[in-house]
Order: structure tokens, then C-alpha cells, then sequence
């Protein structure tokens, strides 16, 4: 049997979708939603309930509704969508939900993506308010933007048939939309939705571009864009949902709010059952049981829970000979998968006193105006005791509201107010009017009059249901009242009610009246819970935009890094760099692979790319006397052609960066940055230049990515730097230790730095990123004969652990100083003043049981403790709270120790050498014995080769 | 997402910015004469009005520029911007 009417709504009747819903095909129209069409069917059921596993149907015909919740499986799986707001497309495959979807596995394919948007006015909704308010502002020349969440303009008038000026509402709409869309700088959105109001005139907006084209839907287009719009005013004209009202069994399939009903019929030409009761407490419902009525549906009964029902309607429905019960409810109701039948009793009454037989009941328990754009700006709220909800209660410097929203019900006043807005928002924008636009005329036999405020009908408060999607029941909220809660906020997390997908469009009110009533307060006083974003749901991918796979974060690679792929590298994550990790031969894993580099390196040569390095250009007269602030140690002595190590502290002394200094000339030093710190280390030197001292001549540029930067290591080095850098006399005398020079390698312009981080002969080869690739490759094939291997982060660690360097950020928190790490050679006696240095002599940096930087070696020279594991003084775990001494920062095998090691920060550490402390690993305590922090090459023999 | 008023390049979205705490905290002329609890206090103390509060500023994403602020705690509102330099402008929360 079809639901079909024969003619009517805004359907192409000419056209036949075919799709699947629950495994069984069905057919439908283009402007259909899922919805309508499965309604056109006789299909009320979609899914169940999530909790109590109840049949669950249409309550609503758009995005408020409670409980139509679906996955579309095809062309692409998606969950937790409204069947009211899915458009029908030929192919679409779905299923009802039980309050639950599942994410597809698959990748989406589609694209998504997001879009700035600047206007002087913002309208939402385009119903008559916003339409009217959007013409308004556009003819006085303001930017105007206006959304809509439906596919077509005309808001609560595509649910009627309502004439306007004595033509269908639609003509209306359609002229005053042609003329927005041909008014220059007016920019019209349909299926967009305004999610999210924020701070000035900043609003998020949804727009489903091709959702609706199901299979058609061109790949090239983004499915959705997230509209970002900065708005100097806004006018809000996002209308009002109707509200239920809470009696017992009032879930079934078949029970729907009767404007929804209402749309169905004049928009989907759908009716929704064949034989219905209506229960109401205000007038709009008689609209609906008189349109329904005329379109043939029975309508079996009309109660009205007023003693007196409205006089020209209630003659109207006698007219058509629908009977009205005045001072009546429903109080329940029979069925199973869909209603079959309303128990009708006098509003005070406590049992039915009559069973209709019907499979339709169409409920209407008054309005609740749309407000919560309105408070995510902020705006308070007012209860207003005639509407039974809550209203805009006062005036924002940029945002109005208009139509419905205000819980204004006619539609000529609701006109006004958008023309009126839109007026006030022009000009509060800076634009003179323009042309006044004409406040359409209706011809609605709906005359618009708030009617009694009815939250509940006494009955079964277990199976009366406030909230259909959570299953939360009058029951719940009594519970919650009984506990003790008073506030509203309190109550919808007890309850849960709220919290769903349609965060309680039409729960809310209820919800909040009952407590109202339980607690014997006054609504007027209660606080509304807060309205948050998302208005309606917004899919994470959505939110994402291009910002998936390799666009989520930036990647920077170095100019080598295309070698380092070819040759097999693994790669480590070092901020946004990928730096090679270790070059793994066939069957190698980390472990033997870093043995054979840090072999390799300290026996004969290695060598790394090292041009991630941070590297910060510091020019300017002053640029000597700012280093020397800014490092423990002195900077303004360094010579022309030297270099320098240095550690950077903040004021409370701890250690926040280390690296080389090289004076590069008079005015001029090249200050490097550990990798990750990089841009930090930058912003400190900016924040201190012109906050502190913005007298000084100093100039900083981060010059990181202009460098290719490649320490080339071990006892080699100097024969393979000597091959390819013939007219470099690299002998120790011509060539110090720390120092640089100026020379060719391999052909380019070099400058060679003669430091080391792993405690061998080693020169740091620095070329211009564009020449990088050329002269790693000729320092391999230089190095061929003496073995030279690649090696990546994990050497470089273990060489420079064994030699007790550390590396900030791993051996060290916002808590260690420099003399904790054991380097107060590097923190200068001599200067008045450094950042830290009055921290120093503070009675906390004195304590001897400060954790200090020392070396640890496991008794048992195999086992490798964990990083991170603490360390305890006993080797035996005493009653709980056990004594932490500290934990280590660095752990690893040694290729040139031949056996593990560890560094730890140690309390009293470097008074503890010698000791054998414990560490807890899993279930034992692994005995250690603590050592300096330096395990290779005390002496530093290594150094010059 | 808030508008901020840099006052060299004009409102932009706040994701632009980073926050530098409390302004007027100055650097002491002489850390070397100062007592520990003065010290302390310059290094650790810091004001936590509700109302307007001087604060740092840096357009961190845009000129990079250090500016100062004076926003209310309240309500977010940004009730006076100005360069690093010049006095606290009178300001009504």
C-alpha cells in the first residue's frame, strides 16, 4: 500500500530512485529524504532503541529528530546519519542503527575541504525571517551571507501550503531568493549549516555539497567544506522546533510531532499513516489534523489538553467532521512495531477512560524557538512562562535574532522582525537601506497562540520517555530529582539526557520542566544548560579538510634525504624532521645495526647527516654582548675562526638548550640549536631582543634550512676530508680543535668545523642545502677505502652517551642545571651577569641531593635496563612509599665498551660514584654500579685524530 | 576564535599569537644585589587578577612582533593593545 499522494510536495513524481534500506528494496523520488520515501512505503520502524532495544521510528522530519538514526552503507559506509536528513539517491544502501553505528574500515575517498568567507552580514536559516532579513541587507549594499541547512530555501513554509501575497509561498521564496543570488556580494548556501558561533563574529558552517549525489557525485568535488565566516553582524533566523510531550509508551512507531506530519504531506506529498489521533496542547496541530484530513487520512480523534479548545478551529475540524475532545490526552498507547492504538483520559484523570484504535498519533506540546546559536554567543536566555521554553532574553552588540527563533509564531510579525534585523544589522555594519522590502501577506487559517505548557501526562514514568534517543524516561529525571540534584546541568548528566546526537532538540524543555516542577521551582530561575558546538554532527573528516595522510602535519626532510631513501635507510620522527634512524644491512635490526655503525665510526669513519641541526644567524654590533647574556658561559671573547660550546639556562637557572658558537666575523655569529628546539630557541632570543633589550644592535635569522650540515667522524676522517679538500691543509696544527675554516669540498664553497659529538676526530662539513646531495656522495665515494658508513640517530646517540654528552630534552627535564649535568666548566665566573646565573646561587640549586648526571653500568654487562626505570637505593624493595633516587635517561649496548651502559640523573649522584645502587626492571631489581657520566676516552685522546 | 588587535598589522585570528604572561615585569637591573625572595619573585610571581590584566603578547605566525595587551579575565575582551614601550593605557573593564 502506498502513502503517496496522488499529487503535491516538492517532488520529481517522474522519476523513480531505487535503493535499499534493511536489505529490502525500495523505490522513491529526487527530493525525497530516506525518510519520506520509506514513509511512502508504510516503513515507521528504522531501528531500535539503544539501551532497551525498542522499536524506534520518525519522530521529526529534519535534523531534530530523536530517533531515525541510520548507516549508509553505499556508495560509502557512514554512521549515525538522520534518515530525515538523508536526500534520496538512486543506489543508496541503508540500515537502521540501534543508537550505535560502526566507522568503515575503508579510507574515505572522498575529498573535504575548507573555505574562508568575510561579510558585513550573516543570516541563518532562510526561512521567512531570514529571507526577509537577508533582502534587506543585501539591498543596502552590505556582503551578505546567507546559510540554510535544507536543500531549498523557505524554512517552516516548505512544511505548509500557505499562500503568501495570494501565490503559493514557494513563488515568494523563489523571487526573493533570485534576487539575493543576482544582488552582487550576496553569497547563498544551501545545505549548510551553522554549527558554531565563537568569539567576534566568528561562525563554522557545514555545507553538504555532494552528500546528496550519492553515486554520482563527481570525485573531483569536495563531499563537504567547512565553511569559516568572520562576520561583522549576525542575524540568527534558525526557527523553532515543536515539542512532545512525555506520556507513557509515547516511543512507538507511528508517533510523530504533528508539524512533521505536516511536512511530510505538503513537502514529500507522503502521508503519514492512515488513521490518526492527534494529541495536542496548543493550535498549530489542528493545521496538520485539517490538512491530513483533506489529503484522506482519518483523523480519529483531536484532544486538547486546554478546557477550552480554540473556537474557529474546533469548528473547523467539526466541519470536516473530526471530532475534538477538549481537556483530554493521550495516556498511553497500544503496539507493538508501530502504534495501534491511543488511550485517550481527561487531562486530571489518572486511568484512560478510552482505547482509539489508530496506527498514527500526532503530538504537538507547543514550540521551542532554536536559540542555541544565540547562546554559544553568549547570549542569556529567558524563560518564557506562556511558551513554556527558553527565548533570547537580550540584546548582543552583533547578533539579532528574528523569526520564530524569538518564539514569535506568526508568520507576518516573524517577516517583520527579519526585515527589522536585517535593517539594524546593515546599519550596524556602516550601510545606508536601500530599497524597503515588501512583509509578504499569508492566508494560514493557523492563527498562531501559545497554549497550555504540558511537560508530561501522569502514567507509566518508566516507559514515558523525555529522551527517545538515550532511553532516558520521566522516571530517570525523578530519579535524578530524588538523588538530590537541583540543577539542570546536574540532572542531563544523571540522566544523560541531552547528550546524544540530536543534543536534545526537543528533550531539553521537557527535561528541564519536569525538574522545574518535581523541585517546585520556577523554570524562570533555573539556569538552561549550555548550549555547545556542534549544532548539529559534524564527521571528523569533515573537521580534517585536506589536513589527512602526509598534508596532517608538516614534513621536512633534508636535501640528503632523497640518498638516505634510496640506500635504505629507517627514518625517526625528530620534531617535524624525518632523520635517518640507522641504515639496516640485509636481515639487520636496530641493535646490530647500530653495533656495526658505532664500530665502524670509531675505528675507522662514519658519517651522518646532520643539516637538521637548528642554526641561527646573529648579527649586529651588540650581537657579542647579547650572546653573553644569553649563555652561561662567554661568548664576546670567542675569536674570528673559533668555537665555542655553550648551554642556555632560563632565569630559574635550568637548562633549556646547548650548542656550538662560531664567530663567523666581528659583528656576526652562527649559534646552533639542538634539532627540536630550533624555533624555541629563536622566540627566545626574539622575546629577550625586544622585550628586554630592544637597545641592542642584534639582528636573528633562522638559517637552518639554507645549510646542509654533514659530520663527517672517526679516525678517517682527516684522510677522507683531505681527498676531497686538496687545498685544506687539515693537519692538527694548520686545523685545530674547534675551530673553522673556509674551503673547498668536493668542488663547493665549505665551511669546515672542527667539532665533535662522539668524542673522535671529526669535521663538520657545511654546504649549501643545493650542494648537499653532491658532496655527501663525494665524500662517500672519498671514503669507499677506508670503509666509510652512513650511520643515523641511533649511533650518534650511543657515540655521543659513551662520552657522557648529554642531550637536552633526554637527559635532562625543566628541572637540571648545568651543574647538575656536571658542566660547570661551562658557566662563566667571570661575567657580572647571564640569564640563570642569579638562580645559581639560590639555596635550591645548592642541595647536595640535587639529581646530577652520572653514568651507570648494569653488574651483569648484558643486561640493558629500560629507559625511563627508576632507581632505588636498596636490593630489596622496602614497604611502600619506596625512595626514588632517580631514572634513566639513556640506555644502550656499546660496540666500543663491549657491554650496556646508562646514563641517570641520580640524587647526590656524583658523591654516589662507585655505588651499587638498584634498579627495578619488571619484577626484579637490577644491581648497578654508578660511574661517571664519561665511559670512553676519559682522557680525551681520541679528539685529534 | 578570538580577533586580536596587533597593533602592527591589525586584527587577526588568535591562532596567530602566543600568550607571554604577565607585562611591566622587567627584567631587575642588578639580579646580583637582589635577596632570594626578591629574586623569586621576579622569576616565579605573578599576578592573577579577574578584571583587566597587562599581559604579553607575540604575533607569533605573523610579524613577530612582542606587543602588550590589556585584557579582561573576565570576559576575554582585548581592552587595549600597545607597543612594547609604551605605558599602560587607561583602560575601563
Amino acid at each position: 500500500m502506498t502513502f503517496r499522494t496522488p499529487t503535491g510536495g516538492s517532488i520529481d513524481r517522474n522519476t523513480l530512485l531505487h535503493f535499499t534500506f534493511n536489505g529490502r528494496p525500495y523505490t522513491g523520488h529526487p527530493g525525497d529524504t530516506l525518510a519520506s520515501a520509506l514513509l511512502a512505503h508504510g516503513v515507521h520502524q528504522i531501528g531500535s532503541s539503544v539501551k532497551l532495544g525498542r522499536p524506534r521510528g520518525i519522530v521529526a522530519a529534519g535534523s531534530e529528530d530523536p530517533t531515525s538514526l541510520v548507516q549508509v552503507e553505499a556508495p560509502f559506509s557512514e554512521p549515525m546519519l538522520l534518515a530525515t536528513t538523508v536526500e534520496l539517491y538512486d543506489g543508496l544502501v541503508a540500515r537502521g542503527l540501534a543508537g550505535q553505528g560502526r566507522l568503515s574500515p575503508e579510507p574515505d575517498p572522498a575529498r573535504y575541504d575548507a573555505k574562508h568567507e568575510h561579510c558585513d552580514v550573516l543570516v541563518v536559516g532562510a526561512g521567512p525571517a531570514g529571507l526577509v532579513a537577508a533582502l534587506t541587507a543585501a539591498r543596502s549594499g552590505a556582503r551578505v551571507v546567507l546559510v540554510d541547512e535544507q536543500n531549498q530555501a523557505g524554512g517552516a513554509l516548505l512544511g505548509v501550503d500557505e499562500y503568501l501575497d495570494d501565490r503559493p509561498s514557494a513563488e515568494w521564496v523563489a523571487d526573493v531568493v533570485a534576487e539575493l543570488k543576482s544582488t552582487p556580494g550576496v553569497l547563498v548556501l544551501e545545505r549548510t549549516t551553522a554549527f558554531g558561533m565563537y568569539q567576534d563574529g566568528f561562525v563554522l558552517a557545514l555545507q553538504k555539497r555532494t552528500d546528496h549525489l550519492g553515486f554520482a557525485a563527481p570525485a573531483s568535488v569536495a563531499r563537504q567544506r567547512v565553511w569559516r565566516i568572520r562576520t561583522r553582524q549576525t542575524v540568527l533566523a534558525t526557527g523553532a522546533h515543536e515539542r512532545p510531550v512525555a506520556f507513557a509508551d509515547n516511543d512507538r512507531p507511528g508517533i510523530m510531532l504533528a508539524s512533521s506530519a505536516r511536512t511530510f504531506l505538503h513537502r514529500y506529498g507522503v502521508l503519514p499513516g492512515s488513521r490518526a489521533v492527534v494529541f495536542t496542547t496548543d493550535d498549530s496541530a489542528y493545521c496538520a489534523a485539517i490538512d491530513l484530513a483533506e489529503s484522506g487520512v482519518d483523523i480519529a480523534l483531536v484532544t486538547d489538553a486546554r478546557p477550552e479548545p480554540p473556537a474557529r478551529l474546533a469548528a473547523e475540524c467539526a466541519a470536516r467532521g473530526i471530532e475534538v475532545r477538549a481537556g483530554h490526552v493521550v495516556a498511553g498507547t497500544d503496539g507493538d512495531r508501530r502504534v495501534t492504538g491511543a488511550r485517550i483520559a481527561p487531562l486530571a484523570a489518572t486511568s484512560p477512560d478510552l482505547t482509539v484504535d489508530c496506527d498514527t498519533v500526532l503530538v504537538s506540546g507547543g514550540w521551542n524557538p532554536v536559540v542555541s546559536l544565540f547562546s554559544q554567543a553568549r547570549g542569556k536566555l529567558r524563560y518564557d512562562a506562556e511558551l513554556g521554553a527558553f527565548v533570547p532574553g537580550e540584546e548582543l552588540p552583533t547578533v539579532r535574532v528574528a523569526g520564530s527563533a524569538t518564539g514569535e509564531l506568526d508568520l507576518g510579525a516573524c517577516a517583520r522582525q527579519g526585515r527589522d534585523a536585517g535593517a539594524q544589522a546593515a546599519a550596524a555594519a556602516g550601510f545606508t537601506p536601500g530599497g524597503q522590502v515588501p512583509l509578504p501577506v499569508s492566508d494560514s487559517r493557523c492563527t498562531a497562540r501559545s497554549g497550555l505548557v504540558l511537560w508530561r501526562v501522569p502514567g507509566d514514568d518508566d516507559a514515558s520517555f523525555v529522551d527517545l534517543q538515550r532511553d532516558s524516561t520521566v522516571a530517570d529525571v525523578l530519579r535524578a530529582t530524588g538523588a538530590g540534584l537541583r540543577s539542570l546541568e546536574h540532572v542531563k548528566r544523571y540522566t544523560t539526557i541531552g547528550t546524544a546526537h540530536d543534543q536534545g532538540k526537543t528533550s531539553g524543555m521537557i527535561a528541564a520542566g519536569i525538574v522545574a516542577e518535581e523541585l517546585g521551582v520556577e523554570l524562570a530561575e533555573q539556569r538552561p544548560t549550555t548550549f555547545r558546538p556542534p549544532f548539529t554532527s559534524v564527521s571528523f573528516a569533515a573537521l580534517a579538510g585536506r589536513d589527512r595522510g602526509e598534508l596532517h602535519d608538516p614534513v621536512r626532510v633534508t636535501s640528503i634525504h632523497p640518498w638516505h631513501v634510496a640506500h635504505g635507510a629507517l627514518f625517526e620522527d625528530v620534531g617535524q624532521w624525518k632523520r635517518p634512524w640507522y641504515y639496516p644491512r640485509d636481515g639487520e635490526d636496530l641493535h646490530t645495526a647500530v653495533l656495526r655503525e658505532c664500530k665502524a665510526t670509531r675505528e675507522s669513519v662514519g658519517m651522518m647527516d646532520g643539516s637538521t641541526l637548528g642554526k641561527i644567524d646573529v648579527q649586529g654590533r651588540d650581537a657579542g654582548k647579547f650572546l653573553d647574556m644569553l649563555y652561561t658561559n662567554m661568548m664576546s671573547t670567542l675569536k674570528v675562526g673559533r668555537i665555542r660550546y655553550g648551554v642556555m639556562c632560563g632565569v630559574d637557572g635550568m637548562v633549556i638548550d646547548d650548542g656550538t658558537v662560531i664567530r663567523v666575523g666581528e659583528e656576526r655569529y652562527l649559534v646552533t640549536t639542538t634539532t627540536g628546539n630550533a624555533a624555541k630557541i629563536l622566540d627566545w632570543m626574539e622575546e629577550w631582543l625586544q622585550t628586554e633589550w630592544p637597545h641592542l644592535d642584534v639582528h636573528c635569522t633562522s638559517v637552518t634550512e639554507h645549510w646542509a650540515t654533514i659530520p663527517l667522524v672517526g679516525p678517517r676522517s682527516r684522510d677522507v676530508l683531505a681527498a676531497v679538500a686538496p687545498s685544506l691543509d687539515v693537519s692538527n696544527e694548520a686545523f685545530e680543535f674547534m675551530t673553522w675554516r673556509e674551503a673547498e669540498v668536493a668542488g663547493v664553497p665549505a665551511r669546515v668545523c672542527r667539532i665533535s659529538f662522539s668524542g673522535e676526530l671529526a669535521y663538520e662539513i657545511n654546504v649549501t642545502a643545493w650542494h648537499g646531495i653532491a658532496v655527501w656522495e663525494a665524500l662517500m665515494a672519498a671514503g669507499e677505502k677506508y670503509g666509510i658508513t652512513p650511520y643515523g640517530t641511533e649511533t650518534m646517540h650511543v657515540l655521543r652517551a659513551e662520552k657522557g654528552y648529554p642531550i637536552i630534552g633526554q637527559e635532562t627535564d625543566a628541572t637540571v642545571t648545568p651543574q647538575d649535568l656536571g658542566m660547570s666548566w661551562a658557566v662563566s665566573k667571570k661575567k657580572p651577569d647571564f640569564i640563570g646565573k642569579r638562580s645559581f646561587a639560590r639555596a635550591e640549586n645548592n642541595r647536595t641531593d640535587r639529581k646530577q648526571l652520572v653514568g651507570l653500568l648494569p653488574v651483569d654487562p648484558a643486561v640493558l635496563l629500560p629507559e625511563g626505570s627508576q632507581i632505588v637505593e636498596t636490593d630489596r624493595l622496602p614497604e611502600p612509599p619506596v625512595r626514588m633516587l632517580g631514572h634513566v635517561t639513556s640506555s644502550y649496548p656499546s660496540a666500543a665498551l663491549g657491554r650496556t651502559f646508562a646514563l641517570a640523573l641520580v640524587r647526590s649522584g656524583h658523591e654516589r660514584i662507585g655505588e651499587t645502587l638498584y634498579v627495578p626492571v619488571e619484577d626484579s631489581l637490577v644491581p648497578v654500579t654508578v660511574t661517571e657520566s664519561v665511559l670512553y676516552d676519559k682522557e680525551g685522546a681520541r679528539r685529534d685524530g | 576564535m578570538q580577533l586580536i588587535p596587533c597593533p602592527w598589522c591589525g586584527p587577526r585570528e588568535e591562532a596567530e599569537f602566543h600568550y607571554g604572561g604577565q607585562a611591566h615585569v622587567a627584567y631587575p637591573e642588578d639580579p646580583a644585589a637582589l635577596t632570594d625572595e626578591q629574586w623569586a619573585q621576579y622569576v616565579f610571581f605573578r599576578e592573577n587578577p579577574s578584571g583587566p590584566f597587562a599581559e604579553r603578547w607575540s604575533h607569533h605566525a605573523g610579524c613577530r612582533r612582542w606587543f602588550n595587551a590589556v585584557r579582561d579575565t573576565r570576559t576575554h575582551d582585548l581592552l587595549a593593545v600597545y607597543r612594547v614601550g609604551e605605558p599602560m593605557p587607561e583602560v575601563t573593564a
